[in-house]
């Protein structure tokens, strides 16, 4: 299992507010990692820097180093790393337009032209989140038809079709149902052959059931990562135990 | 309790009264406009009206083709439209995209006050200050030209088309513009292909307002682009439009119930249908290119 992402000493505030502190940690190729603690603890904030989304917010200072193969990601041109770490994000938002051009989106503005390709594109994207089925007959017909679960589907095969190398997946089934929330894990475990999958979730059942690594965050730092198993059977710090036995957050 | 309910009741019928006023206006001038153009065209018949191509109903031998006023009016649309949609459209979409909080401040308040200014101000701007400007660039360019009342037009509409395009594209929700960022969008992208087709029902609503408004603007055309009903494309040339004729008949001491006093019911029923036919157009739009987000 080889290093995708390396975060080192990562600081971001908001104004004067310290919203990560002293961050550190490994992501792991073709795993998933999940970031789990209490609402407002910096998991957004945090999984928002892997692809710079936090460039879009003003007044946002970020010191320490986040690296994607070795090279630091403040370097790269910021459209190039955003075509290989790709986002979904919590509430689904698919774009006013059609299934399949919600999903040729992104390889449309990155220069796929051919019709043929497209096709290809839209099919395989929807294969990869398990949607193909439910929506070949109907491509041509608005997105925002589409269930909640459905929509956030497309989403994430709206970021697979510009074959993105990082997925990063912030509390992707918080706002669905349980039987979309369960589609959505089946698929963590098929993502992650291809692609290497961060994805925050204050549901602990659902980091244990699909995560590889797990981080645990509270008030912006991180309070321990580890296997999955180890934080949730033998966590080393107390506060982790209180977290995952519910005792607090 | 009762009591309570009696008032209710009464302002609501006050308030329905006012909203009448509005419907029955509307209705008193279609049938004012509409005795009278009868009455014209039981003179005049309707065939000449759309084709001859003379408009003199105040000089001898008369003349009741409408199609210089028409080519009038429409030449200074076309003029204004130039001039409001490419700048209302982009002030639009830097105040909503690219401004700064600062920038935007700033900007939003001076819109309104170019959109306060009585037409009047207008109308004299483009007689002493953009006619002798045409007039140093293109020197055969007429003291009364369309070109300098379509560019007053214009700027005078430009307000509009900015604000309510700047109002619809605010309204896009941000979270569209994170999910086309976050898989590798440029800022130009994420406007051109998510935010302005998501608005475009409103933006497209806002192009045919100024357009509309272009179509029935009178100060600025009867000041500075002549009374001259000409069928020409020119811009440098005196023309007429509909409104400018109305308004030199109704100065005039035309007498009532005259021949030439019903042309400005018949000219008046055509800049009508113009601005209905707009109106319309304008519902079609906003029908077939809705977006809705949630
Ligand atoms: N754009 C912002 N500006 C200022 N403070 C913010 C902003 N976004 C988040 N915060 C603050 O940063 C902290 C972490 O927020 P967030 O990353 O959203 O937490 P989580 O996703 O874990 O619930 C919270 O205290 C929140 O109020
Ligand atoms: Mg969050």
């Amino acid at each position: 299992m080889s290093l995708k992402m390396k975060i080192n000493h990562l600081n971001l505030h908001y104004g004067d507010f310290h919203a990560l502190k002293d961050v550190n940690i490994d992501i792991t190729e073709n795993a998933v990692t999940a970031l789990i603690g209490p609402s407002g603890c910096g998991k957004s904030t945090f999984i928002r820097t892997l692809n710079r989304m936090n460039d879009l917010i003003d007044n946002v200072t970020i010191t320490g180093e986040i690296s994607l193969e070795g090279i630091d990601i403040k370097k790269c041109d910021v459209i190039e790393l955003r075509k290989r770490v790709g986002m979904v994000f919590q509430k689904p938002n698919p774009f006013p337009m059609s299934i399949y051009e919600n999903v040729i989106y992104g390889p449309k503005i990155h220069g796929a032209k051919d019709k043929k390709v497209l096709d290809a594109i839209v099919e395989k994207s929807l294969r990869g989140a398990a949607l193909w089925e439910e929506v070949k007959d109907r491509l041509h017909k608005p997105a925002l038809g589409l269930s909640g679960g459905q929509q956030q589907r497309l989403c994430i095969a709206r970021v697979l079709a510009v074959e993105p190398e990082v997925l990063l997946m912030d509390e992707p089934t918080s706002a669905l149902d349980p039987a979309s929330t369960l589609k959505i894990e089946d698929l963590m475990e098929q993502l992650k052959k291809e692609y290497t999958v961060v994805i925050v979730t204050h549901n602990m059942q659902q980091a244990g059931r699909i995560s590889d690594f797990t981080s645990f965050f509270l008030n912006g730092e991180i309070i321990e990562s580890d296997k999955t198993e180890n934080i949730f059977y033998k966590p080393r710090d107390k506060r982790t135990e209180d977290y995952i036995t519910g005792r607090f957050g | 309790m009762n009591y309570n309910k009696l008032v209710d009741n009464v302002i609501k019928r006050i308030l329905l009264l006012f909203a009448a006023i509005s419907v029955i206006t509307t209705i008193a001038i279609v049938f004012s406009l509409l005795g009278e153009t009868v009455s014209f065209f039981k003179e005049v018949s309707i065939v000449e009206f759309f084709t001859d191509t003379r408009w003199t109903p105040l000089l001898e031998p008369k003349h009741f083709g409408i199609l210089p006023l028409i080519c009038g009016t429409l030449l200074i649309t076309a003029g204004a439209s130039l001039i409001s949609i490419p700048i209302g459209l982009a002030s639009a979409v830097f105040l909503s995209e690219y401004a700064g909080n600062r920038t935007r401040k700033i900007l939003k308040p001076v819109l309104e006050i170019l959109a306060g200014i009585p037409t009047i101000v207008y109308g004299y701007f483009a007689l002493v200050t953009i006619t002798p400007i045409l007039q140093r660039l293109i020197p055969q360019t007429n003291i009364f030209n369309a070109a300098s009342a379509s560019i007053a037009v214009g700027i005078m509409t430009i307000p509009m088309v900015a604000s309510l395009s700047e109002d619809a594209m605010k309204a896009v929700p941000n979270a569209l513009r994170h999910g086309a960022f976050a898989i590798g969008s440029t800022k130009f992208e994420v406007v051109t292909k998510i935010v302005i087709p998501s608005a475009l029902s409103s933006i497209l609503a806002s192009f045919i307002l100024a357009i509309s408004r272009a179509i029935g603007e009178t100060m600025i055309v009867a000041l500075a682009a002549g009374s001259t009903p000409k069928l020409t494309l020119n811009p440098l040339e005196s023309i007429q439009t509909i409104t400018g004729y109305i308004v030199q008949v109704s100065m005039g001491d035309t007498p009532r119930g005259s021949i030439e006093s019903r042309t400005i019911f018949a000219a008046g029923m055509v800049l009508f249908m113009m601005t209905l036919l707009m109106n319309i157009i304008s519902m079609l739009i906003v029908k077939k290119f809705r977006r809705v987000y949630d």
